[in-house]
């Protein structure tokens, strides 16, 4: 609960320049196909401040000239309980730092009237000049209502749209052009009992500057005659402060709500009256559209083609069968689609950075830009296919209908551990790669949920971890050939547990991640086919905002790591003469080898090779030394990148990948100093312990600092993470050698 | 209280319900507990505030048709129908609404 108020101005948003209307509606109503349609091109997709949900907005063209079309969050109801929620009715009347819409056009689902006419209803008492847009009429059939006469129960115009072939657009701009020209007033069809009508004005009474309508809205006309008992503007942001202000453990987790309101209707409202409120309201609404809405609504509307597909998608064993078919192709094209991608910005980059080094010879300069830079921007390009390829698929299953039953399948499995039903894909998402993962978790509605899974997928083998294994298990486990093959299915089944045990403890024990009382209710929406340009538009426009927000820092976070392993190039005295000894090398493979060692020497003396040596002996109780140290150091820019680090280490060249021969048996060969093995199998299970454990990827914090709006939780996730690792490999590497495995 | 009925057959009987009974075996039933497939009307919503007043924005008010449609295959959630639109729900809120069938 946050009680502090934020800088709220006090003064009238300024209202200068075009209009601007809000698209509201209940989620899955064709609300997204209808922005698309109504702004074309122009639309763009940005977060609100602070939070990610995203803020869609694009241009309108009105008749009487041009105006702003701002996409609200879809939602069933305005009051709201969390930061997230309260989104939406911030957006509607201008609180929170948002300027007032100056019409709301409200989506009306034919196939599902009574719940989509609730949030209009909403909207009527909160004074905004509506406008209704009927979809799904065809979908609908006889069951549409007539659209003339429901804006005639409504008291505003309703336009029968069909976004698909255009048709209605045109009369819905003309009827928002005349919703200009209305005047704000509330629109209640119920009257507040005596005793809430008491607390309204009570509530009222203490409104905050900030939320009364002259505030909000500038002057306004003053209505002929204020009769006591009907409603107003402010009448309905009391009984939102009434209805969503609560107290207590189980309080609400609203912000920018003025204390001096919440202190009064906390003190005012016990919770027994509180409830008594809720039920008055909401039934009242719903007691008047059930009676209204009778007249209007006929026949019932015909879902036997979603609950035949659903006898098939929702079967105990079809269904899973099905699911399981999905669920593996998906993973097969982000993990092995995206490869021949990848590969291709791969080799062109490092095309690009050998012409680069042909055409500016030897020098630092020359090192920025090709290892610096050109390998940075690779390191953002190389999760574009992926992340592309995840917002189709996710766009696509989203819009049809069937992530929600995905929730609904494995949503068992899930809350054994408090986690969403929906947290499914990302943790398996979370095999191929977390950064992908972390941005799919955009699918679950409660910042709770989505931060939780954030806080596990990393804990998921996500490829970049199977170059280190294959190293690792190659080069130190014995090659029964058992062994080694269970190990590394063993290394898959372990961060399945660890995951799914960590969502479980940290919901039991971190205060933001417990699980609230707030019931698992999602939709299971018909069917639909999905809008290929729809679809579309949402890939791209999430695709390109994971460039612009997370990959700026992974791009800096590059260059810095760069900057890290190769300054300073002073070699300390006494170092031998690489270019003299390159000059005496008889052959081109003697060359090789000195130029390998001159690097190595490199890599020991920059800033992070001294960190490998300053941290051994922290991490030398796991049984790593320096090398180690300075491939930790490496890995953080991507956990391959440990091997190819190892192999500058032990000088057998840049490029060694986890097959490379030489490297694999320097590691074997590698001694201390006092001529004992360096590296162990004990040692090599620590470390792919270790591997599986610690948060060494800035990409992942990243996107986790992008999807969480902030560095609390990246940090959390860093410290919790690492000082898993610390732990679990110190246990296994401990105990191991008191077990007298060396 | 006395009633009257007709059995199958067409025979007049007259028998005693006990109200108290009757009342807990039909009324004192959650959505959790009603056999798949049958209708049944919605009597009470209980459960924290924002939960219920979450529950009640949804359409389920006192009177409302309820319709368990299937359980999930792994035992929960359940799949409800409710005013033409179908929602997963989990057991243990479904428990929070009482229906009579």
């Amino acid at each position: 609960m946050t009680d502090d108020c934020c800088d709220v101005p006090e003064a009238a948003p300024a209202r200068s320049g075009v209009p601007s209307i809000a698209l509201a509606g209940n989620p899955n109503v064709g609300k997204t196909t209808l922005f698309n349609a109504l702004t074309g091109a122009s639309a763009k997709v940005s977060n609100y401040p602070g939070i990610t949900v995203e803020r869609r907005s694009g241009a309108l063209k009105l008749p009487a000239g041009p105006a702003e079309l701002h996409d609200l969050p879809g939602t069933y109801s305005l009051n709201a309980r969390s930061a997230e929620e309260q989104i939406a009715l911030d957006a509607l009347v201008g609180l929170g730092g948002a300027t007032a819409p100056d019409v709301v056009i409200v989506c009306l689902d034919a196939t599902q009237l009574a719940r989509s006419a609730y949030l209009l209803l909403q909207c009527r008492e909160l004074g905004a000049r509506c406008v209704g847009a009927l979809t799904m009429v065809d979908e609908a059939g006889d069951a549409a209502p007539d659209a003339r006469a429901l804006g005639d129960l409504f008291g505003c115009e309703v336009v029968a749209v069909t976004a698909r072939t255009r048709r209605g657009l045109d009369d819905l701009l003309r009827a928002v052009d005349r919703a200009l020209r209305k005047e704000r007033r509330a629109d209640w069809k119920w009257t507040p009992s005596p005793a809430l009508r008491a607390d309204l004005d009570a509530v009222r009474a203490v409104l905050p500057t900030s939320w009364r309508a002259e505030t909000r809205y500038g002057a306004l006309p003053k209505a002929a005659a204020t009769v006591a008992l009907v409603p107003d503007l402010d009448d309905a942001l009391a009984l939102w402060a009434l209805t969503c202000l609560e107290a207590g453990d189980d309080g609400d987790e609203l912000v920018g709500v003025p204390a001096e309101l919440r202190a009064a209707v906390v003190a005012r409202i016990p919770v027994d009256r509180g409830r008594a409120i809720d039920e008055e309201t909401v039934l009242a609404r719903w007691t008047w559209l059930d009676r209204e809405l009778e007249r209007l609504v006929r026949a019932k509307t015909d879902r036997s083609r979603t609950e035949r597909i659903d006898r098939v998608l929702l079967h105990r064993v079809a269904g899973f069968a099905v699911f399981l078919g999905i669920m593996t192709l998906l993973f097969m094209a982000l993990f092995a689609g995206a490869d021949p991608l990848v590969s291709l910005i791969d080799s062109g980059l490092k095309g690009l950075a050998s012409h680069l080094r042909d055409l500016l010879g030897v020098g630092i300069f020359t090192d920025f830009l090709a290892d610096g830079v050109i390998a940075g921007v690779g390191a953002v390009l190389v999760f574009l296919p992926q992340i592309l390829m995840l917002f189709l698929f996710l766009g696509f299953l989203e819009d049809c209908g069937y992530l929600a039953r995905v929730a609904y399948l494995m949503d068992r499995v899930m809350r054994s551990m408090n986690l969403h039903g929906r947290a499914f894909v990302p943790m398996l998402f979370g095999f191929a790669c977390a950064v992908p993962a972390i941005t799919a978790t955009r699918t679950m509605e409660r910042r709770r949920d989505r931060i939780l899974t954030m806080m596990v997928v990393p804990l998921m083998t996500c490829s970049a971890r199977l170059p280190v294994y294959t190293l690792v298990i190659g080069a130190l486990i014995p090659a029964a050939r058992m062994t080694q093959a269970l190990l590394m299915v063993g290394m898959y089944a372990f961060s399945v547990v660890t995951s799914l045990v960590a969502a479980w403890v940290m919901s039991k024990t971190v205060k933001p991640l417990k699980a609230k009382r707030l019931p698992f209710v999602i939709e299971l929406p018909p069917y639909r086919f999905p809008r290929t340009p729809d679809v579309l538009r949402m890939m791209w426009g999430k695709s390109s905002m994971f460039l612009r927000e997370a990959g700026t820092v992974i791009l800096a976070c590059s260059i810095a790591l760069w900057a890290l392993l190769y300054f300073p190039r002073q070699l300390p005295a006494g170092s031998p003469d690489y270019a003299a000894l390159v000059a005496k090398a008889p052959t081109d493979d003697a060359k090789a080898v000195v130029l390998a060692r001159e690097q190595a020497a490199h890599l020991e003396n920059s800033y992070g090779g001294r960190l490998g040596h300053a941290i051994e002996p922290a991490i030398e109780p796991l049984g790593f030394d320096w090398k180690i140290g300075v491939g930790i150091v490496g890995a953080f820019a991507a956990r391959e990148v440990f091997v190819s680090t190892l192999g500058i280490v032990y000088a057998v060249g840049t490029d060694a990948d986890a097959q490379s021969v030489p490297l694999r048996s320097a590691l074997r060969d590698a001694k201390k100093t006092d001529g004992s093995k360096a590296y162990t199998p004990l040692v090599g299970l620590s470390l792919m312990i270790f591997f599986a454990l610690a948060m060494q990827c800035m990409s992942t914090l990243a996107v986790v600092r992008r999807e969480s709006g902030g560095l609390r939780w990246p940090a959390f996730l860093f410290a919790y993470m690492t000082v898993l690792a610390y732990i679990a490999s110190f246990t296994v590497y401990q105990v191991g050698r008191l077990l007298g495995f060396a | 209280v006395r009633s009257r009925a007709h059995t199958p057959g067409g025979a007049k009987v007259e028998f005693e319900i006990d109200f108290q009974k009757w009342y807990l075996s039909i009324m004192a039933r959650s959505l959790a507990d009603i056999p798949l497939g049958r209708a049944a009307k919605v009597t009470a919503v209980d459960g924290p505030r924002a939960f219920r007043r979450r529950l009640l924005e949804m359409g389920l008010v006192p009177g409302t048709e309820v319709r368990v449609v299937t359980i999930a295959p792994l035992g929960d959630p359940l799949r409800i129908e409710v005013r033409g639109g179908q929602w997963s729900i989990r057991k243990q809120e479904a428990a929070h609404i009482a229906v009579v069938t």
